[in-house]
């Protein structure tokens, strides 16, 4: 049974449509990938799927609540973690914490346990009493997101969760990210226009101009696009060439580092990889594959390039 | 869900961001006290003191008046300040109601007011003034409802303000006028009769009288000049017209 289902939302603002039809919907337990650029109305369907934005027409359900309907029902079954920092600098680790599972009403002795359990979880144990302004932008991002999971909701939503971190601080919040997922269970939605992040998603849905575009795997979203692309050097490349041509039917292009081609018919390159050694007579030097990325998916759809990674980091943490 | 647990924190936290902030504390204690040394004496010299109240002991109300004022008004900020720093939402995606959220800033501001004012009237003995403990009970009581009618009333403006720069532009706007036009530093009776009239939709002016009707009590020209009743009615509408006022805006804004 899908845990949010999101069906013909539109939203507009002055005029001018944030989102324009949306439709989608996540299964129990995936971590779901919101892909696309900058203003393509992710952050417009995240805010309404959190009740905190109200649609002009179209439904949005979450763990069975109705967004619109039963707003406080849908808040208790999920956590969040928005693009800007949440938290209150001038209260410690802790205290941030302890302020989040009252506001949950959570039990004070299964709360005790349960923020510890999370500090942990995110490496952040030995930091507890501190001040949250003392805290570097990935110490700030691990601790949102342990508290965003603190009332083991049903879906933790995450809106552009690595925005603005440098690429090492950012696989590090992934690691946590997954591991408390695995720990939990919950289901995780996230939006994000980075294309290594989208790759780590069960499902994504690829949304440009408030419209979802193309949606399933990522393995399957990229194989609806082309094959994979292999890059040889022989030392012959014309005899190569030609022998690739009449073995598979296949003509590939020269280049400077020898010659190119995809491989056709939705073949996996370590399939066709040995095949194609077994053919060939002249002696390979060099052999190197490339599988179609995301972004090949997105240019394929859209005739555009996603700003990929190159948006202006955004100041966090002031 | 109306839930106590939610209000218990968000004063709470309040109380932690205060007293954790040493330079607004010192600026909140020290504020006072200039006004009454500094200011307070050299206006003595000015003014004709004929009446057995000495000018500085005519202040004091006025000036527990503008603490709580000064205090209340600006504790709304951290409404402002926790929109521009993202915290509201954390509160707002919450299960928590919008009402205990206003419940919570709304009691944490009347507290963190009514303590501030409840230490200054130690200055008292030192300005020849005697507070009995029944006084001082009394005044508890009246500080509560003039700093609630208040930081309502703060919490009304602040919720329609989205920078701290805006913030404080309105509330020095706001908050000037409403002190010099409360009888804090002359009576208000001595005003002309526009600026009177202001004086008369002023809870503080109100605030200030009953305060006057406990800590110079007697005739005399420098004393209350309305009933108390009259005081504590006006305030106790004011203070619910504008907590009903602002959880109802804050219950709209999404």
């Amino acid at each position: 049974m899908p845990i949010i289902e999101v069906n013909g939302l539109v939203k507009n603002y002055n005029g001018t449509p944030a989102a324009a039809g949306v439709t989608f919907h996540v299964n129990d337990g995936e971590v779901f990938g919101f892909l696309g650029p900058n203003g393509a109305g992710k952050t417009t369907t995240i805010n309404i799927l959190c009740t905190l934005l109200n649609s002009d027409s179209g439904t949005a359900v979450v763990n069975g609540f109705d967004c619109r309907r039963e707003p406080h029902k849908v808040r208790s079954s999920i956590g969040l973690v928005f693009q800007e920092m949440t938290l209150d600098n001038e209260l410690t680790a802790y205290e941030n914490l302890k302020f989040h599972c009252y506001l949950y009403n959570m039990e004070k002795r299964h709360s005790e346990k349960k923020i510890e359990e999370m500090l942990e979880i995110v490496g952040l144990s030995d930091r507890k009493k501190d001040l949250v302004k003392n805290f570097s932008g990935g110490m700030k991002r691990r601790l949102e997101i342990a508290r965003g999971l603190l009332h083991t909701p049903k879906v933790l939503f995450l809106d552009e969760p690595t925005l603005g971190l440098d690429p090492q601080t950012r696989s590090h919040v992934w690691e946590h990210i997954l591991r408390l997922k695995g720990r939990i269970g919950n289901t995780v939605f996230l939006t994000t226009h980075y294309m290594e992040e989208a790759e780590v998603c069960d499902r994504i849905a690829i949304i440009d101009r408030g419209r979802v575009i193309a949606c399933g795997a990522p393995a399957e979203l990229k194989a609806s696009v082309r094959g994979d692309i292999v890059r040889i050097k022989t030392s012959d490349d014309e005899a190569a060439s030609l022998e690739i041509e009449k073995g598979f039917g296949i003509s590939p292009v020269k280049t400077e580092q020898g010659i190119s081609f995809t491989i056709e018919g939705g073949e996996p390159a370590e399939r066709f990889i040995p095949r194609l050694f077994g053919r060939l007579t002249v002696g390979v030097v060099s052999v190197d594959v490339r599988k179609p990325s995301l972004e090949d998916v997105f240019i394929k759809l859209t005739g555009r390039e996603i700003r990929d990674g190159s948006a202006q980091p955004q100041p966090r943490g002031r | 869900m109306f839930s106590y647990k939610a209000i218990y924190v968000i004063v709470l936290r309040e109380f932690k961001r205060f007293f954790r902030q040493k330079g607004r504390l010192i600026v909140t204690m020290a504020r006072p006290l200039i006004w009454l040394f500094i200011v307070g004496s050299g206006f003595t010299k000015l003014i004709d003191t004929s009446s057995d109240v000495h000018y500085m002991q005519f202040i004091l109300p006025g000036i527990v008046g503008m603490t709580l004022l000064f205090s209340s008004m600006f504790s709304t900020i951290s409404v402002v300040w926790d929109r521009e720093f993202g915290f509201l939402r954390e509160m707002l995606v919450s299960p928590v109601s919008r009402v205990a959220i206003v419940a919570g800033k709304l009691i944490s501001g009347t507290a963190l007011s009514v303590f501030q004012g409840a230490a200054l009237l130690f200055v008292a003995p030192f300005l020849g003034l005697t507070i009995g403990p029944l006084d001082f009970l009394a005044m508890v009581l009246l500080m509560t409802l003039l700093a609630l009618s208040i930081t309502a009333f703060g919490l009304f403006v602040a919720s329609f303000l989205t920078s701290l720069e805006g913030f404080n532009v309105i509330m020095n706007f706001i908050v000037l006028p409403m002190f010099f036009l409360s009888g804090s530093l002359y009576p208000v009776d001595s005003l002309p009769a526009p600026l009177k009239a202001v004086s008369f939709i002023n809870p503080l002016s109100f605030g200030v009288d009953s305060f006057k009707h406990i800590l110079l009590p007697g005739p005399g020209r420098l004393s209350a000049e309305f009933p108390l009743f009259v005081d504590v009615m006006f305030i106790t509408v004011f203070s619910i017209a504008f907590t009903i006022l602002s959880a109802y805006v804050f219950e709209r804004k999404k």
